[in-house]
Order: C-alpha cells, then sequence, then structure tokens
C-alpha cells in the first residue's frame, strides 16, 4: 500500500499529512476492488460471511423479552396503556368523533369546532389566520373526511400536550442538572436520526395496538426538540432578570415559576409548534400499525392507486399542517400587549367569550341543521372518481406520458440500476474505506473514526446489501436535488421579492407530513424505484433550496460591493465570493437533505423497494423486536456518520470565514 | 443593635471569576496585581476589599467601566459568592446563610436596582412593581395598593398596564426603581439607578432617596459615574480601580487629600470649591483666640467665595451645625482652594 502513499516525505515527525491518509484509504478501497475485479479476493473479504456475523437480533429478542416479561415491564406499560392513557384517547375520541366511550357527548359538531378555530386564529395572528383555520375545517367537513380528520386529531390532542408536558420537564432537569443533560444528549441525537419505524414497533409490543401505541410513539417522536429548546431557553435568560428574581427573595419554585419559564416564553413556544408539527407528522405515519385516520386512509387509497381520493385526503392534510403551523408560530411571535385602565372584564376576554358564544351557539343550531353536525356520506363534495379521472387523462396524454416515461427509462436505465450495481458490487471492506476517506476529507479525524465504527457495526449487522440500496436511495436523490435545489436558490436569491416567496414555500413544505411527498410521486411514475427516488428528491429539495437562499443572503454586503468594486462580473461573483462564503449554510441545508432522504426512504419502502425500509416494514407485521431494532439502528448510524462529517464541516469553515 | 454597629462589614472580600477561582485564590502569592492575575487566565472582579457601611449612610461607588463596582455589590447582596475574605449584614455572615435564611434576608432586609434594569419582560408595569410583594406572600389588595403608590412616586401613573417593552428606557428604569421602593428595604444597593433618566426626573429622585435615607434612616450603597450626583448624595465616596478599593473617604477629603496617584487623577478636573466644605478645611482651635463673627463649616469654599475675598483675618473660626465653634480655617488655604493655586 506504501507504494500508493507517493508523498511519504511529508511524514514530520510522525504527523502524517492529511493527503497521505487520505491516498492511503482510496489507495487500498482501490487494491481491494481490482482484487475483486480480477477474482483473486477471498469471498470472505468481499462479504462478511454468515457465519462471523453475531446474532444481534436474537441477542436484542432475549433482552427485550427479559425486560418485557422476567422485569414485568409489560404490566407496568400495560397499565398505562389501559389505564389513564388510554382514558385520554376515548375521552377526546369521543369528543371529537363520537365514539361511544365515556364521556359520551359528542361528537362535537363540526361547524362548532371551525368556528372556535376562526376565533382562535383571529386571536393569534387577525383575519387571515382567521379565514385558514375556519376554512381548513370547513374543507375537512365539506369533503366528507370529517370523522377521519378526527380521528387523527384526537390522537395529537393527547398526543401534543403530553409530549409538551414531558419535554418540558425533562428539559427543564436537564438544564438544572448537568449529569441529566450529560445523559440526555447523545441519546436525543440518536432519537432524531432514529427512523420512525423503530419507535412504532416497540409502542406496539408494550402498549397494544391503535391509538394508545401510535400516541405513546408520537410522544417519543415529538419530545426530543421540546427537551432542546426549553433547556435552549432557559439557558438564555437575562442574568439580571434572574437576579431581579433573587432579589425579590424568589424560591427555587417561584424562581422557576414565575422568572425562568415565562422569561424563557419564545423558546418554549417554538418547542410547542415543534411538538405540534411532529406529533401531526408522526400520528399520520402510524398508519402503519394500523391507526385508523387520515394517514391509514392514505395508505389505502394510494396503495389501490386512486389518485383522486389521495389528492384530497393530501390536500386535507396539509390544510392541517397549515393551520397548525402558522397558528402556533403566530402565538411565538405575538406579544402582551396592554389594555387601557377600567377596561371591563368582558371586554378583555372578549374573544375567550366569543369563541365560547360561537361553540355554544352551533352545538345547539345543530340540533335543529343537523347538517352542522354531520355531514353524511351522500351529502359531501368529494369530486374523488372525477379529479382521479381527470389526473389520469391528465396523465394519459401523449405529451405527458412521453415525458413521463422517458425520464423513468432513463432514470432506471441509465442512472439508478447501474449506479446500484455498481454500488453493490463494491466489497465491503472498499466500501467502509472510501467512506471513511469521504469522511476523513470533510469532517477530519473524529468523524473518520465514527464513519469506521459507525459502518462496521453495519457490515457485522446482516443486512449490508440493504443498507447499500438505501444508501444508493438516499445518495441518487440528494444528488438529483441538489442539481435542482442549488440553482433554483441561487436563482431566487438575486431578488428580494423572490427569495422570499421560495422561503415562504420552502416553509410551508417543510410543515407536511412527508407522506404527501408520495402523492406526486405515484401519480407521475406509479409503483417503483423511480417513484421513490422522485419523492425523496422533492423531500430533500427543500431544505437544499432554503439553506442556498439564506446562505447567499447572508453574505455580508460589504463583501459583495468589495467584489463590484473589483469590476467581478455577476457570475465572478457568485463563484468567488457569495457561494464559498454561503458554503457553511448550504451544508445544514444538504445535511438535512441527507436526514429527510434517509426518513422518506423508509417511508417510501411502503411504495415497494428492497431496502432496509420494506424489512423495516415486514418487522410491524410480526413482533421481531430485535430485527426491528438493527434495522432501525443501520438506518440510525449511516444518517450518524454523514451528519457527524457534515456538522464538523460547517463548523469548521464557520470559524474559518469568522462568520460562527 | 447599636448605632454604631456597621449594617454592612467586608473584610478583604476578593471574587474572582476564572474556573476553579478558591483553588487559585488560596494558592495565589500575595500582592499579585490585576494584570498578573489575568495573566493566570482569572478575572478580579474584587480584589481585598474591606469596607464598612455604617447605619443610615449613603456610600457611593465609583470607578471606571469594569472596575467592579457592580461585582462589589452583588457580593453584598450574595448575588456572587465570594472567593474569599468576610462580609457581615447587620452581624450575620452572610456566606454562612442557608437558603431560607438567604431570602428571608432579601425579602426583609435587601433592595436592588440593576444596572441594565431586570424587569421581568412577560409583567406589566404593575406586576413588575409588586413582584417582590408578591413573592413575600401578601395579599393581591395590599400589593396593588402599594405598587400603586411607589409607580405614582416615580411618574408612572397611566401606564401601569404597560409591558416592559412598551417603555422608553428611562421608563423602565422608574420601574426598577419602584420595584425596589415597593419594600422599603433597610438596604438599598442602587448600581447606576439614574443613568437614563433626563436631568429633571434624576433630580427628583435624587430627592426622593435622598428624603428616604433621612426621614427613615435607609443604609443606602450607590453606584454612579456622575461626580455631582456623587457629591450631591454621597457621605462618603469609594474609589475603585481594577477590583480594589483606592480610597474610600468623604467628599472633602478624596479631593483634598487623594491617596493615590489615580484617585488625584479622577478628581483632577472637579472644582475643588464646590467640594470642598469650610469643616473640612477646620483645624482645632488649640487654644487659638478668635476674633470676629464665625463662618459656617457646613457651606462650601465656593458658596464662601465673597467672605473669603472681602475678609482680611488671616484665621477664620469655623462654626458647626449648632452655631458652636469648632476650629479655625487658614485664609490662605481656603483661598487655594477657590483659585486653584498650590
Ligand atoms: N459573571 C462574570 N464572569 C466573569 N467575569 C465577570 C463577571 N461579572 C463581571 N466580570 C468581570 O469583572 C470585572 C468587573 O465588572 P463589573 O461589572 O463589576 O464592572 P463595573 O465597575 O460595574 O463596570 P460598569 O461601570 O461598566 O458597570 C469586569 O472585568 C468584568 O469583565
Ligand atoms: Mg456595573
Amino acid at each position: 500500500m506504501a507504494s500508493v502513499s507517493t508523498d511519504t516525505p511529508n511524514k514530520q515527525h510522525g504527523q502524517v499529512s492529511k493527503r497521505t491518509v487520505l491516498w492511503t484509504l482510496l489507495g487500498a478501497a482501490a487494491l481491494i476492488i481490482l482484487a475483486r475485479a480480477f477474482g483473486v479476493l477471498p469471498e470472505w473479504l468481499h462479504r462478511i460471511p454468515e457465519g462471523a456475523i453475531p446474532p444481534t437480533a436474537q441477542v436484542l429478542d432475549g433482552i427485550f423479552s427479559f425486560i418485557q416479561n422476567d422485569l414485568g415491564l409489560i404490566y407496568v406499560t400495560r397499565f398505562i396503556a389501559e389505564g389513564p392513557l388510554e382514558f385520554l384517547l376515548d375521552t377526546s375520541a369521543n369528543l371529537l368523533e363520537g365514539k361511544r366511550r365515556w364521556p359520551n357527548i359528542g361528537p362535537i359538531p363540526w361547524a362548532s369546532v371551525a368556528g372556535v378555530a376562526a376565533v382562535v386564529g383571529y386571536a393569534l395572528g387577525g383575519w387571515k389566520l382567521a379565514a385558514l383555520g375556519a376554512g381548513t375545517f370547513l374543507w375537512t367537513a365539506l369533503i366528507g373526511q370529517w370523522k377521519m380528520a378526527m380521528q387523527t386529531m384526537s390522537v395529537l390532542v393527547v398526543a401534543a400536550p403530553l409530549a409538551f408536558a414531558v419535554g418540558i420537564g425533562l428539559g427543564i432537569l436537564a438544564w438544572k442538572y448537568r449529569w441529566v443533560e450529560r445523559a440526555l444528549k447523545p441519546m436525543l441525537s440518536v432519537l432524531q436520526t432514529l427512523p420512525f419505524f423503530t419507535y412504532l414497533l416497540p409502542a406496539v409490543i408494550f402498549f397494544k395496538v391503535g391509538p394508545t401505541a401510535g400516541a405513546v410513539a408520537t410522544i417519543i417522536f415529538a419530545v426530543p426538540p421540546m427537551i432542546l429548546m426549553t433547556t435552549l431557553g432557559l439557558k438564555k435568560v437575562s442574568p439580571e432578570v434572574v437576579e431581579a428574581g433573587k432579589m425579590s427573595g424568589c424560591s427555587r419554585w417561584q424562581m422557576l415559576r414565575h422568572v425562568y419559564v415565562p422569561a424563557a416564553r419564545t423558546e418554549i413556544l417554538v418547542g410547542v409548534n415543534q411538538v405540534i408539527m411532529l406529533c401531526l407528522a408522526m400520528v399520520v405515519l402510524t398508519a402503519f400499525i394500523g391507526m385508523p385516520g387520515l394517514g391509514a386512509k392514505l395508505l389505502a387509497m394510494m396503495g389501490s392507486f386512486k389518485l383522486g381520493r389521495s389528492f384530497e385526503i393530501g390536500v386535507t392534510i396539509v390544510l392541517l399542517a397549515v393551520t397548525l403551523d402558522r397558528m402556533s408560530k403566530a402565538w411565538v411571535v405575538k406579544q402582551p400587549e396592554h389594555f387601557d385602565r377600567g377596561t371591563p372584564w368582558w371586554k378583555r376576554n372578549h374573544l375567550a367569550l366569543l369563541a365560547l358564544g360561537i361553540f355554544v351557539g352551533f352545538i345547539l343550531l345543530a340540533q335543529v341543521f343537523p347538517i352542522l353536525s354531520t355531514i353524511g356520506r351522500k351529502q359531501h363534495f368529494s369530486q374523488g372518481k372525477e379529479i382521479d379521472v381527470l389526473i389520469k387523462s391528465f396523465l394519459a396524454m401523449d405529451g405527458i406520458r412521453g415525458v413521463t416515461e422517458w425520464l423513468r427509462w432513463f432514470l432506471n436505465v441509465k442512472v439508478l440500476i447501474p449506479f446500484r450495481n455498481t454500488l453493490l458490487a463494491v466489497p465491503t471492506p472498499a466500501f467502509i474505506l472510501c467512506v471513511v476517506a469521504f469522511s476523513y476529507w470533510l469532517g477530519g479525524r473524529r468523524s473518520a473514526i465514527y464513519a469506521a465504527v459507525f459502518f462496521t457495526i453495519v457490515a457485522f449487522s446482516g443486512w449490508w446489501d440493504r443498507s447499500v440500496i438505501t444508501l444508493y436511495t438516499v445518495i441518487s436523490a440528494v444528488v438529483l436535488s441538489m442539481m435542482i435545489g442549488i440553482p433554483l436558490g441561487v436563482v431566487a436569491a438575486r431578488s428580494e421579492k423572490w427569495s422570499n416567496r421560495i422561503l415562504l414555500a420552502c416553509d410551508t413544505a417543510q410543515t407536511f407530513p412527508s407522506f404527501i411527498y408520495l402523492i406526486p410521486a405515484i401519480m407521475l411514475f406509479g409503483v417503483n424505484d423511480v417513484a421513490v427516488v422522485f419523492s425523496i428528491l422533492i423531500f430533500a429539495t427543500v431544505p437544499l433550496t432554503r439553506y442556498t437562499i439564506e446562505g447567499l443572503r447572508t453574505v455580508p454586503p460589504e463583501m459583495t460591493e468589495a467584489a463590484d468594486m473589483s469590476g467581478a462580473s455577476r457570475k465572478q461573483k457568485l463563484m468567488s465570493v457569495q457561494l464559498p462564503l454561503a458554503l457553511p449554510t448550504m451544508a445544514v441545508g444538504f445535511n438535512q437533505a441527507i436526514m429527510f432522504a434517509f426518513f422518506m426512504v423508509i417511508i417510501a419502502a411502503f411504495i415497494g423497494t428492497q431496502d432496509l425500509g420494506q424489512e423495516l416494514q415486514r418487522t410491524l407485521a410480526g413482533t421481531e423486536l430485535g430485527k426491528n431494532f438493527v434495522l432501525g439502528m443501520n438506518v440510525s448510524l449511516m444518517a450518524l456518520t454523514f451528519d457527524m462529517a457534515i456538522t464538523s464541516w460547517a463548523e469548521r469553515r464557520k470559524r474559518a470565514l469568522g462568520l460562527a | 443593635m447599636t448605632t454604631s454597629s456597621p449594617v454592612i462589614q467586608a473584610k478583604n472580600v476578593w471574587k474572582i471569576f476564572g474556573p476553579s477561582p478558591e483553588k487559585y485564590l488560596s494558592g495565589m502569592t500575595p500582592g499579585r496585581s490585576f494584570d498578573d492575575i489575568r495573566a493566570d487566565g482569572y478575572i478580579a472582579g474584587v480584589r481585598d476589599v474591606s469596607i464598612e457601611v455604617a447605619r443610615g449612610e449613603m456610600l457611593v461607588i465609583m470607578g471606571l467601566s469594569g472596575s467592579g463596582k457592580s461585582t462589589l455589590v452583588r457580593c453584598f447582596s450574595r448575588l456572587h459568592d465570594i472567593t474569599g475574605g468576610t462580609i457581615e449584614v447587620d452581624g450575620q455572615d452572610i456566606m454562612s446563610m442557608n437558603e431560607r435564611e438567604l431570602i428571608d434576608m432579601r425579602r426583609n432586609k435587601m433592595g436592588m436596582v440593576f444596572q441594565s434594569f431586570g424587569l421581568l419582560p412577560h409583567r406589566t408595569v404593575l406586576d413588575n412593581v409588586a413582584f417582590p410583594l408578591e413573592m413575600r406572600g401578601q395579599d393581591k389588595h395590599a400589593r396593588r395598593e402599594r405598587a400603586l403608590e411607589v409607580i405614582e412616586l416615580v411618574g408612572l401613573n397611566g401606564r401601569e398596564d404597560y409591558f416592559p417593552r412598551e417603555l422608553s428606557g428611562g421608563q423602565q428604569q422608574r420601574v426598577g426603581i419602584a420595584r425596589s421602593l415597593a419594600i422599603e428595604p433597610d438596604i438599598w444597593f442602587l448600581d447606576e439607578p439614574f443613568s437614563a433618566l433626563d436631568p429633571l426626573i434624576r433630580r427628583e429622585m435624587q430627592d426622593e432617596f435622598l428624603r428616604l435615607q433621612e426621614m427613615l434612616g435607609k443604609t443606602i450603597v450607590f453606584i454612579t459615574h456622575d461626580f455631582d450626583e456623587a457629591l450631591r448624595l454621597a457621605d462618603r465616596i469609594a474609589i475603585m480601580k481594577d477590583g480594589a478599593v483606592e480610597q474610600c473617604d468623604t467628599p472633602d477629603k478624596i479631593v483634598m487629600n487623594p491617596a493615590t496617584e489615580y484617585v488625584a487623577k479622577f478628581t483632577e478636573e472637579i472644582d475643588k470649591a464646590r467640594v470642598v466644605h469650610a469643616r473640612g478645611l477646620a483645624t482645632p482651635l488649640n487654644g487659638a483666640a478668635i476674633e470676629g463673627a464665625a463662618i459656617d463649616g457646613n457651606a462650601t469654599i465656593h458658596e464662601l467665595a465673597r467672605i473669603l475675598v472681602n475678609d482680611t483675618r488671616e484665621i477664620l473660626p469655623v462654626a458647626d451645625k449648632q452655631g458652636e465653634i469648632m476650629g479655625v480655617m487658614q485664609r490662605q488655604a481656603a483661598l487655594d482652594v477657590l483659585l486653584g493655586g498650590a
């Protein structure tokens, strides 16, 4: 191997230069590949032999069943599931969708919900949000999806507050006690890269199927950002405010309750926004473990290729997401305003009174006009079939069909399949060496070591080929989305107006539950590999575009002015001033794109792929907890490898450019 | 409690910021300067300060930015745990207090106005001012009444329901002042309390604090950058540099006998005649014969200018508040002060 590393003179005092290491790694990889090509590579160096793979899944299964049965954890969890949690879920289900449970009041008429949504919207952000709130629920009711939507919402209204409570509690503990923070931190970063499927199965096993498991998985999924935001907010409270509290003689509890938490309001509310959005995303996904609701319906519709209905449900989900997001964001920026002195009580609370009035009013009206309560099967305005026909005939038009089919053929035959086969042909050690070299080049030594460890674990997990296919899907999709997202961002960043428009579009798109991205993919390409890559591509383009614009916009004006004064052309300015300075920010987008891609690849497995996602979905049907964990861990480890390398690069770059 | 025992007694107080200050201080060779300490990677916020504040006294602390004024005051209220030395408040070592005692002391004895106000952003003016009362567990009506009273006092009536961010800097500062007034503490720490106020309100506030101090015998530790303000208020002035107190004395003595180069420089620009009182220049009688009318010992030399110029006596008798002769003053010495000679 020494023959490959040409610049040995760089070895000074035991310090090996970066170039040398890189070439050594790549050279070693090349040697192994060549050996394979000439057929001299022993089989055990190509793929790790079955015999050498430790029975991780079985061991994990053993551990789980020990915890579950011998330690009796299952009784605890089942108690929670059948006790308090189920009680809450039943109550909300009764109120919202009219499930026959205590308190047997529901369902609340849709008109009441829409009315209250309008008032809440108005209180938070004026007429626009009022219209959005009312419009969303009006649409849901009129299109005949009220019950489904409420099935989803009834889990959401239980899971989100619980996730908030758990998150803020843990956040406070982490802020107060260093050891809690130190214990939580690595767990949170793993949790955030863990594919959502890994949350689902344990939930199913420990908390029975249905809403309870769905709620538990949702809560765990949504808690991490709440913890992080709480800790962040509490740490940021200005020291003088804290001292003012101390000098006022606050006890510890008073300090927390009256000083810290209110002063950290903004961050905590940002956390609330994230909790709500993650809960919605997850509740939709719990369709995979048989949770009824919008997600389940969408899954069924897409599965039977009913594009019109899928489209309508997609719109509902998007509207719900946008409404919840806008309202909770408006709450973040809304600051209390004072009333004039002597304002009477009813005037101070007029919006709350109005909401109550509307709520009760519509309940009463609904007794007379049942249509205000539930819109029946024959009454709604769903145009599912018509849209279906429309879409299908549109896609069948020669021009369109020609393009999509050509694209499908081109991507499949010319790009995806050759790329996949190449990756699969690479011997495992060579593959790992390449990844390590990449991490080393980008992130430095630490990242390289992690990459080596993580990918070796993946290699020994017994799911190497499927992991490589997962990686192949991710890489292809991210590369394609870079080709679209970055130029789009660069063009948009030229004008303030377009930057803002595109940023708004990206912001909105990011709030959609990931399921939504499957709809256009299936519409255009049907159920196959290309559709998977396409859906990931759209999903991953969003952060890329967004951070490209933001990166370019944050380039200090004096630097672009300096370039202008040196007589740089637009292109020169872009290439030699703006892009280099924007790169660290763009790297954040790139990182997010990869994370999103890993996330999406698993969801897209629903369309039918051969990667880890497929296997993961299969585990949900059974009770193979160990295997589920191993698969989830593989995805998580691969994602973490990239995350670390890119983050470390971006941070170093920022510091070097003085942007940090 | 006799009036002669000091309210605050600080002995060899150190406050060092850095990774492990206690260890550093105990291993430090005595006499290390501020810069030496900084070279070791620590910052000496307060450096070996010994000071006493008597009951009913107004002590003004002055010094350049970063000289440790705020830090010293924070040590007095135990917002900072000191690194070395002792601080006693009313004869009790505050470093040995447990949490409960500390809370009680702050609730009942101490008040503080913060340099950058430290208002709670989510509370209205009224709720901010009532906050210490609320923490003490006073009932809603009583604390509302009291809060309205002090809000009126600082001239913010009509803005009770505003939020801090809806107020100007000066108004915010007055909320901070009102908050500390609300509980009428015995000991007051005022960290540049009037820095954002216009001259008119500033004067009103100064008068208010002087009144409180005189009428209710409050003890006040006051930080300011404004020498005129210091002169108006101070019983004694402490001048700090690099965390150490360079000199702590009456204004007259600070101006007339600066202890160090630094203090001399600090007071260089001041018109001494406006600061120095006749009593400050008076020397004991020692049986010397007095002739003619005595001059008022509490008048500044500037106020006595006309007499000094017109009078021909070499030695002037000086009378104290009660009109009794307390000593004599050399006319030449007074003229030197007045005219800036020698
Ligand atoms: N919490 C802290 N951590 C580290 N260093 C501190 C801290 N608080 C103060 N210092 C340092 O102690 C020194 C004294 O600060 P202090 O705030 O007491 O100055 P000051 O005299 O009040 O200045 P100013 O007139 O600007 O308010 C400064 O060098 C400051 O950097
Ligand atoms: Mg200060």
